[in-house]
């Protein structure tokens, strides 16, 4: 029997709790419209999607970047321009958003990928800051202001996505079929070279294998999964900002990914839903988002770095065992 | 009027002058990321937030205590040096043992943190802090004129460039903060404390911060996210010049300044894109970096 890297230990529940979990978990999803407003999930939808997307290299590649929130703010602006000024249909444009966060991923994959451990998450930090002045000359963004009033289509030419609570249920489709083919990388033999990379780069080389595509390909997969979050959130506010290409946005998705739960698969969603809130709850306050963001940070890499998830399930483990001690190893 | 390639020659000098300035900071704070990386292993992303509070503790300093500017061109760096400490002994220091990727979050949002908790006391507008007097007035060189203050900033972050340089390169003490970069534990052998030169270099570093902090106040506003959009910029600058090299690090900052004013007279729009357009390249062709050495 083959083990996979990232749960080589024994399941910590039986098939059956977990399928009873999920369902659990799904019919929270489908219910929660009922309790807060749609736009909110959406905004926790696409946030969750991004940070899975982050997770995809940070987590599961062992590459920090500091630059996602171009990939994620350029195919918002992808989005608005093409459903807006050139009239393409919801579908069309989204797979441009998507298109657009892939290539630019490929751009800075390309350029980024030739240095590796600290110098790799400078150059895509500087890149994305690259992306942001652009962003702020270039004519069609509209500058400070964005794209404002991007309008709502029909998917497929059948679904009317003017109503926010039918918006959430297609945000909440798709964002699952992308969770789910993070969840089909991770697992299929692509993810576990990246997971051996992670672990021993030279090694992996020494086998043979070529790092650099693989790593190459790991963050076009990424940003484009990122170009996605960022177009549905655009459809979703009917706007495409400044905002969501700052590096501010590349620090708040690292942080949901790192206080959920670096390396898993749940751990991102779980973070997106609580950096969320904090930016929700603080809105009124008048306390800057930024200082409660880094605080939360700093305390993260202090004092719990497996995160939300990763703790839990440690702490699980570890009750389990005292309880009933494993009968095999 | 004297023109080279159809540009007043007063605006292009004006134009290599802001540059200058620009490219001292550059050079200025990429030290202070060098000397810390080389010891520590550590990338400190709240450089930038330190030379931040550098400005605002030099504002702070003249509004509350009516410390004028050479008293806090004193006091400033001595004051960021000691909360940089506290921050190693307090924080970082507990990291070293583990993934560079825990130290760079830490500092990551350190940074968040400070630019935040400075936007939420002082608002996002910027301070403005008067030259002070005794540099005030300009040369009139002929061909262009040089405000004095200007003048200083580029003479003074030369010369503490190069005595950092000096420091680290020429003295009994640099001999040993370099030993202890190539090999830690058998330096703590001969009854070296490490961990205390760990602590000094760090606030060495951010000290060199504060003290651009000061003196950047009296040329740009002070304002909360001062340092982070200079501090992205100077990232651009290490990954072109690479950390293995001091004087390579303010040779590259001060070249970039320049390179950026000259790119401003010739194409404007595409000056704020400079420095990262040459580290595009640099990092096709030569990817270790200019003065880089391997990974």
């Amino acid at each position: 029997m083959t083990y996979r890297y990232q749960d080589y230990r024994p399941p910590l529940i039986g098939t059956g709790p977990r399928y009873l979990l999920l369902a659990l978990v799904v019919g929270l999803a489908i219910a929660a419209p009922l309790a807060v407003y749609p736009l909110f999930l959406i905004k926790v939808l696409c946030f969750m999607l991004f940070a899975a997307a982050l997770n995809l290299v940070l987590g599961f590649a062992g590459l920090l970047s500091l630059g996602h929130a171009a990939f994620f703010g350029a195919a918002g602006y992808a989005f608005a321009q093409s459903a807006k000024i050139w009239g393409w249909p919801f579908e069309l444009a989204v797979l441009f958003g998507v298109a657009v966060g892939a290539g630019l991923g490929l751009i800075f994959g390309l350029v980024a990928i030739r240095r590796q451990g600290i110098y790799f998450t400078m150059i895509t930090l500087a890149l994305a800051q690259m992306v942001y002045f652009l962003a702020v000359q270039a004519p069609f963004t509209g500058g400070e202001d964005g794209i404002q009033n991007v309008p709502r289509g029909m998917l497929l030419g059948l679904v009317d996505l003017r109503d926010t609570g039918v918006l959430y249920y297609v945000v909440l489709v798709i964002v699952s079929l992308g969770l789910l083919f993070i969840r089909r990388v991770v697992h299929s033999p692509f993810g576990h070279i990246l997971g051996a990379i992670r672990e021993n780069e030279t090694r992996v080389t020494s086998l043979g294998l070529n790092v650099a595509r693989y790593k190459l390909l790991a963050f076009v997969l990424s940003a484009a999964l990122s170009g996605l979050a960022g177009a549905l959130k655009a459809q979703a506010f009917q706007l495409a900002s400044l905002g969501d290409v700052s590096w501010h946005i590349s620090g708040e998705v690292v942080l949901m990914v790192l206080i959920g739960g670096i390396g898993t698969l749940w751990g991102p969603l779980i973070g997106a839903v609580f950096v969320v809130m904090i930016g929700h709850f603080l809105a009124g306050s008048g306390l800057p988002v930024s200082l409660v963001v880094g605080v939360v940070f700093m305390a993260c890499v202090m004092l719990f770095r497996r995160g939300f998830y990763g703790e839990m399930l440690l702490f699980l483990r570890s009750a389990l065992r005292r309880v009933a001690p494993p009968s095999q190893v | 009027m004297t023109e080279i390639f159809g540009v007043p020659l007063a605006v292009l000098s004006g134009q290599v002058m802001i540059g200058l300035i620009n490219g001292s900071f550059y050079a200025l704070l990429s030290l202070g990321l060098a000397i810390i990386f080389g010891l520590l292993n550590v990338i400190n992303f709240a450089h930038g937030a330190f030379y931040m509070l550098g400005a605002f503790v030099s504002w702070g300093l003249l509004t509350y205590g009516g410390l004028g500017y050479w008293a806090s061109l004193a006091l400033t760096p001595l004051i960021v040096g000691a909360l940089g400490a506290l921050f190693e002994r307090s924080m970082l220091r507990r990291l070293y043992g583990l993934d560079h990727l825990y130290s760079l979050l830490l500092t990551f949002g350190l940074a968040l943190a400070l630019e935040g908790l400075m936007r939420w006391i002082y608002g996002a507008g910027g301070k403005s802090y008067p030259v002070p007097a005794s540099l005030q007035g300009v040369y009139n060189l002929g061909f262009m004129v040089l405000p004095i203050y200007r003048a200083w900033v580029i003479a003074a972050s030369l010369v503490v460039c190069v005595a950092a340089w000096a420091v680290i390169e020429k003295t009994p003490l640099g001999a040993r903060l370099r030993a202890a970069t190539e090999n830690p534990r058998l330096v703590t052998a001969f009854g070296i404390n490490v961990p205390l030169m760990l602590t000094l270099t760090y606030a060495a570093g951010v000290a060199l911060a504060g003290l651009a902090g000061v003196m950047a106040a009296p040329i740009y506003q002070v304002s909360p996210n001062m340092g982070s959009s200079l501090i992205i910029i100077v990232f651009a600058v290490v990954v072109i010049g690479g950390m293995g090299s001091i004087m390579g690090s303010i040779v590259t900052g001060l070249a970039l300044g320049v390179l950026e004013g000259l790119t401003k007279v010739f194409f404007p729009t595409a000056s704020a894109l400079t420095v990262f357009i040459v580290m595009i390249l640099v990092l096709l062709l030569r990817p270790a970096g200019l003065f880089g050495k391997g990974k």
